[in-house]
């Protein structure tokens, strides 16, 4: 498959997974394994440096990027000192920024985000935004320095699929850094159908974490993904609104020059 | 506007025809329903209900593994004193009842904290009497001081305090806050709460929004099970955690359902929860709100805490002691209430892990 390039790193898989919510982190190495990911998200609030059992950067394969997030910051600027202490406690300078202010829905709050790029993005860190699907902030968040956008497919948690799906496409046509669709993916197909719309990559966790074999769960979502980037290179067949009539209704116009 | 002018709306509301008119019917397309209003929630905690347990807790365990996954928040209650200037019918720090009373010293907090965190908990709660007095902001500031350099996360459980003075506590290190309104029915308030500042029943009412107001990261709320109707107070303070919830989307709100245990108090008008109304009370909060955390105490015992964690339970507290000074002192005080799950930190962890739920020390960073 093509390579991905996000912040002048090249990667393989196209397939990004979580780790919160599984009912253990020794099922961690094998879901990375499975699902052949390269990028694997965290949140900083749950690294415990402390505990060898409870510290999740012992569980990673130090050939994958660390993508800690910036889970429970409600603003800007509680996102920007959580991307501060990840990088200071050895995570790499990689960050997801969530900046969330809404515990009903967890929507991220696109303003917020754009205030923190600005300041993360200049501080060479390379930032990913989890985000709202709106072209015009997408554009501001490229204009702040992100490396790549991650809109979400439908609200965090609900494996409900893409929603957004309009809104998403939008932003793969109009911007011109990668896009990862992030949250709402619960089954496979629906990771299947981010890629053949053209997105470059997605973000997995609940759908992996809460299903009764996350080992093989993970390895179903990077055949997906691949399949679906297959099928987005491969040029889908256009989509026909209208049947081609056997016999054209026009026919009758040949000849008549 | 306060939670206050909620509360009074159903105040005179007349539960007993509602219950009786709501049929199985009711609760079944309750049950299915996506988004719950505050009837269907009332629904639930029906006496018709009861006969569908096991639905609630399908639909609760899916909701909560959605939400939360198999993970639990482990933490441990410190006492930092027992003094208190109430007279609550139903509690052994009763400034009447004659017990050694105590406070820590900073060195005693930090001989507390080093005890405590040997066993890996990240997550504190520290709790006092309630006495502006003896334990005044001034001195839980310093406490939290000294927590900090152990603690990713500090909760508060105190007397309730001023907007400003939350503020205060939370550029000291403090992140969540637990208050309890005890009972929401106004008339019982009174007549338990027998004298002291807690007989202002608005002020501690306010509270938990005040605390949302001065931007605390999570509130807990709940009331004392065995004060009054529980469908009714179970009713209540869930109109109160989705009121605070609406109005401070920012805030994340737990419940707690502390059944009341016994104590060196006097009041013994008791009205019975027994296990199953506690497990309706825990379905019926969760198919709610979703997305709000639930929180079981030690008061309840080792093998009906095992038995919830499935049906939504995101907090356990372990390695309880409700005495000052209990996590390192050999003459420790008298305890608030009896706890019925003694385990400690290790054990409630292993049992978890046995369970299939990954224990989560720490969930927090200061910042
Ligand atoms: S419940 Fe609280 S306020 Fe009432 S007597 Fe006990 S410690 Fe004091």
């Amino acid at each position: 498959m093509d390579k991905l390039k996000i912040g002048g790193t090249k990667l393989d898989s196209r397939l990004f997974i979580g780790t919160g919510k599984y009912s253990s982190n020794d099922i961690l190495p094998k879901v990375i394994d499975s699902s052949k990911s390269q990028v694997i998200t965290m949140a900083l609030r749950r690294v415990n440096l402390d505990s060898p059992k409870e510290n999740i950067l012992n569980y990673i394969n130090k050939n994958c990027i660390l993508l800690p997030n910036t889970s429970g910051a409600r603003n800007a600027e509680e996102a920007v000192r959580i991307a501060r202490l990840a990088k200071a406690a050895g995570c790499g300078n990689w960050i997801k920024i969530e900046a969330i202010s809404d515990n009903k829905y967890l929507l991220p709050d696109n303003y917020e985000t754009i205030k923190a790029i600005d300041i993360l993005a200049k501080e060479d860190f390379v930032v990913l935004p989890y985000m709202n699907p709106d072209l015009m902030d997408a554009k501001r968040m490229v204009d702040a320095g992100a490396s790549a956008i991650m809109p979400l497919g439908s609200p965090i948690g609900t494996n409900r699929g893409i929603r957004t799906e309009e809104m998403i496409q939008i932003l793969i046509d109009e911007i011109d850094i990668p896009i990862v669709v992030d949250a709402g993916i619960g089954k496979p197909s629906q990771a299947a159908q981010a890629m053949e719309m053209g997105a470059d990559a997605v973000l997995v966790n609940t759908a992996i974490a809460s299903s009764s074999d996350p080992v093989m769960m993970g390895d179903a979502f990077r055949n997906a993904v691949i399949a679906g980037r297959k099928a987005y290179l491969a040029k889908l067949g256009s989509v026909k609104k209208f049947a081609s009539a056997s016999s054209p209704l026009t026919g009758f116009l040949q000849g008549d020059e | 506007m306060s939670f206050y002018n909620e509360y009074l709306k159903y105040k005179d509301f007349d539960f007993d025809s509602f219950f009786k008119n709501t049929t199985d019917e009711d609760i079944l397309n309750t049950i299915n329903k996506d988004k719950l209003d505050k009837f269907d929630f009332l629904r639930l905690l029906s006496p018709t209900a009861e006969k569908h347990l096991e639905q609630m807790a399908a639909k609760s365990n899916k909701l909560s593994l959605q939400h939360f996954g198999k993970s639990i928040i482990l933490y441990t209650p410190m006492y930092l004193a027992n003094h208190c200037s109430n007279k609550c019918a139903y509690c052994s720090f009763n400034v009447e009842n004659d017990i050694d009373r105590k406070q820590l010293t900073l060195e005693e907090v930090e001989i507390e904290a080093k005890n405590i965190s040997k066993t890996g908990l990240k997550h504190i709660l520290i709790l006092t009497g309630e006495s502006k007095s003896k334990t005044p902001i001034s001195y839980i500031k310093d406490c939290v001081k000294v927590l900090k350099k152990y603690f990713d996360s500090i909760c508060i459980e105190i007397y309730p305090l001023e907007e400003d003075e939350y503020k205060e506590l939370i550029s000291a290190g403090v992140d969540s806050l637990t208050i309890y309104q005890e009972v929401y029915n106004e008339d019982i308030y009174d007549k338990v709460h027998i004298a002291g500042p807690k007989k202002n029943y608005r002020f501690r009412l306010d509270a938990p929004e005040r605390g949302c107001k001065s931007k605390m990261r999570s509130i807990g709320i709940g009331c004392l099970l065995g004060l009054y109707d529980f469908r009714i107070e179970a009713f209540m303070t869930g109109l109160h955690g989705y009121y605070l919830q609406s109005k401070y989307l920012d805030v994340s709100i737990s419940f707690s359902l502390p059944r009341i245990r016994p104590h060196v108090g006097s009041f013994m008008d008791l009205h019975d929860v027994n296990d199953k109304n506690l497990v309706q009370i825990m379905l019926a909060l969760k198919l709610f709100m979703p997305y709000a955390g639930i929180n079981i105490s030690t008061r309840e015992s080792e093998s009906f805490r095992e038995n919830l964690i499935p049906l939504g339970v995101t907090k356990l507290s372990a390695g309880v002691c409700t005495e000052v000074g209990g996590h390192s002192q050999s003459n420790k005080s008298s305890s608030q209430f009896e706890i019925s799950d003694t385990r400690s930190v290790s054990e409630v962890a292993i049992s978890l892990e046995r369970k299939g739920y990954q224990p989560i020390f720490k969930d927090w960073v200061h910042i």
